[in-house]
């Protein structure tokens, strides 16, 4: 239960931090906030030769709103900070919402949000999340700089269309539209658990109150992030009345592509994806309203 | 060749300067460095949070730092948690009152969750007490009288 020998650098610059990786390419793994990447190491399942410590580097832990609602957050802001953030609440409500379902407290205070996502968990909450907002995500390498979207970061369960030499730096949200809701559910055994199956769906309204556009993604249910383009998209032009949701709760459920666990079968989760997905779609259909 | 940093960590107000290797976790530094075995190691991965400390105010897993991140910061412990050695904390104390212990092991961890828990929530309820408590597991089972614990630290630190 002790870490193998690294050699370890805590480089000041974000400049300084990418020479090294890519000085060290696959040998060198970037530690953020270490909650996921130092349980491995303690288990010595990761044993990378050379840590990058990321936390002292200046820069990278911003939350900057612009005036039309997007939002670009810095791959270092602390989970916690994140969720207790005033402007992301106001502007993304869906992320402290589905953040306080993110482990516990104590792992919120040092866990990072670009830490999270380039982990790819396939069954951790803020991937589904950023699925369901439509991310842009800024990779940073000594070579340049690149943006790709959330749904191309996921490959494959704790992989990520990384480059060895590269680091996820900057996480853009889109402006939620006006009369646009959004809820993040969960079922998990216990509080901070991962989650059997969980839900983030959005929900923007025309003037007439009938729906403009719909994202649904799911956690726990596949080997990424899953997206239900079909059920939202059945959604478009309904009402959001029981029948509307009950349709695209119906089809959410074959989208879903869910692995079983210990803890779930693949069918119990299946289920859970449709009553998830009826309930946030509700939820946030109320709160488009 | 053995990488080994020279740090400077203040513990319960006290700096401590030593030359450790990077894999140090903080946990073992602050067990077998500075000698303060208050803090505990259950599991060693961040599950069961009897190795939770604070760093610069807020509650963290030690067993989660290497000891070389915490240079410059301030780590907080339970040892620093009683006014003097005659004399238990408020949330110390009703732990006492309230049988909130049976072996201890889980105490150190759930002590400093609950400080910092307490400083930001004067009020809570049971609920927001169990919720804030998940982070933490007791193998005894003694959640019931932990719960009436901190309940009764909240009551007395508002002077009821």
């Amino acid at each position: 239960m002790k870490p193998a020998p690294f050699e370890w650098h805590a480089p000041a610059t974000l400049d300084a931090a990418l020479a090294l990786k890519a000085a060290h390419g696959e040998e060198a793994r970037f530690l953020a906030g270490g909650q996921s990447l130092v349980p491995a190491m303690n288990f010595r399942v990761a044993q990378p030769a050379v840590l990058v410590d990321l936390n002292r580097v200046a820069g990278l832990d911003s939350i900057l709103a612009s005036a039309d609602g997007s939002l670009r957050i810095g791959a270092m802001v602390r989970n916690a900070r994140l969720e207790a953030d005033a402007t992301a609440r106001a502007t993304h409500p869906i992320l402290a919402e589905a953040l306080a379902e993110v482990a516990h407290p104590q792992i919120r205070n040092r866990g990072t949000i670009g830490g999270n996502l380039s982990h790819a968990d396939p069954a951790s909450e803020m991937p589904a999340v950023m699925l369901a907002l439509g991310a842009r995500f800024v990779l940073r390498s000594a070579r340049g700089v690149r943006e790709v979207e959330a749904a191309a970061f996921f490959v494959a369960p704790l992989t990520t269309a990384l480059e060895p030499d590269e680091m996820l730096a900057e996480i853009l949200l889109p402006a939620l539209p006006p009369r646009t809701g959004s809820a993040f559910l969960e079922v998990a055994r216990r509080r901070g658990d991962y989650a059997m199956m969980g839900c983030a769906a959005v929900v923007t309204l025309d003037a007439a109150g009938r729906c403009a556009a719909a994202r649904l993604a799911f956690c726990s249910a596949g080997p990424t992030p899953v997206l239900a383009p079909r059920a939202a998209d059945a959604l478009v032009g309904s009402a959001v009345d029981e029948a509307a949701i009950a349709a695209a709760a119906a089809m959410a459920k074959e989208e879903v592509d869910p692995m079983g666990s210990v803890q779930a079968s693949p069918a119990y989760q299946r289920h859970l994806a449709g009553v998830l997905a009826a309930r946030a779609l509700r939820l946030a259909k109320a709160r488009a309203a | 060749m053995t990488q080994r940093i020279a740090i400077e960590v203040t513990v319960n107000g006290t700096p401590y300067r030593r030359e450790v290797e990077p894999r140090l976790l903080l946990s073992d530094f602050l067990r077998h460095e500075i000698g303060l075995t208050g803090t505990h190691v259950g599991c060693e991965h961040g599950v069961c949070g009897a190795c939770t400390i604070r760093l610069d105010g807020a509650p963290v897993r030690s067993c989660l730092m290497f000891a070389v991140q915490a240079q410059g910061h301030a780590v907080a412990t339970v040892e620093g948690l009683a006014p003097s050695p005659a004399e238990l904390s408020p949330l110390q104390q009703a732990f006492r009152d309230a049988h909130g212990l049976q072996c201890g092991y889980c105490t150190p961890g759930i002590l400093m969750t609950m400080s910092a828990f307490l400083e930001e929530n004067p009020d809570p309820d049971e609920e927001a007490v169990r919720h804030a408590l998940s982070g933490n597991l007791c193998r005894c089972t003694g959640y019931q009288h932990i719960v009436d614990a901190v309940l009764l630290a909240a009551t007395r630190l508002k002077g009821g």
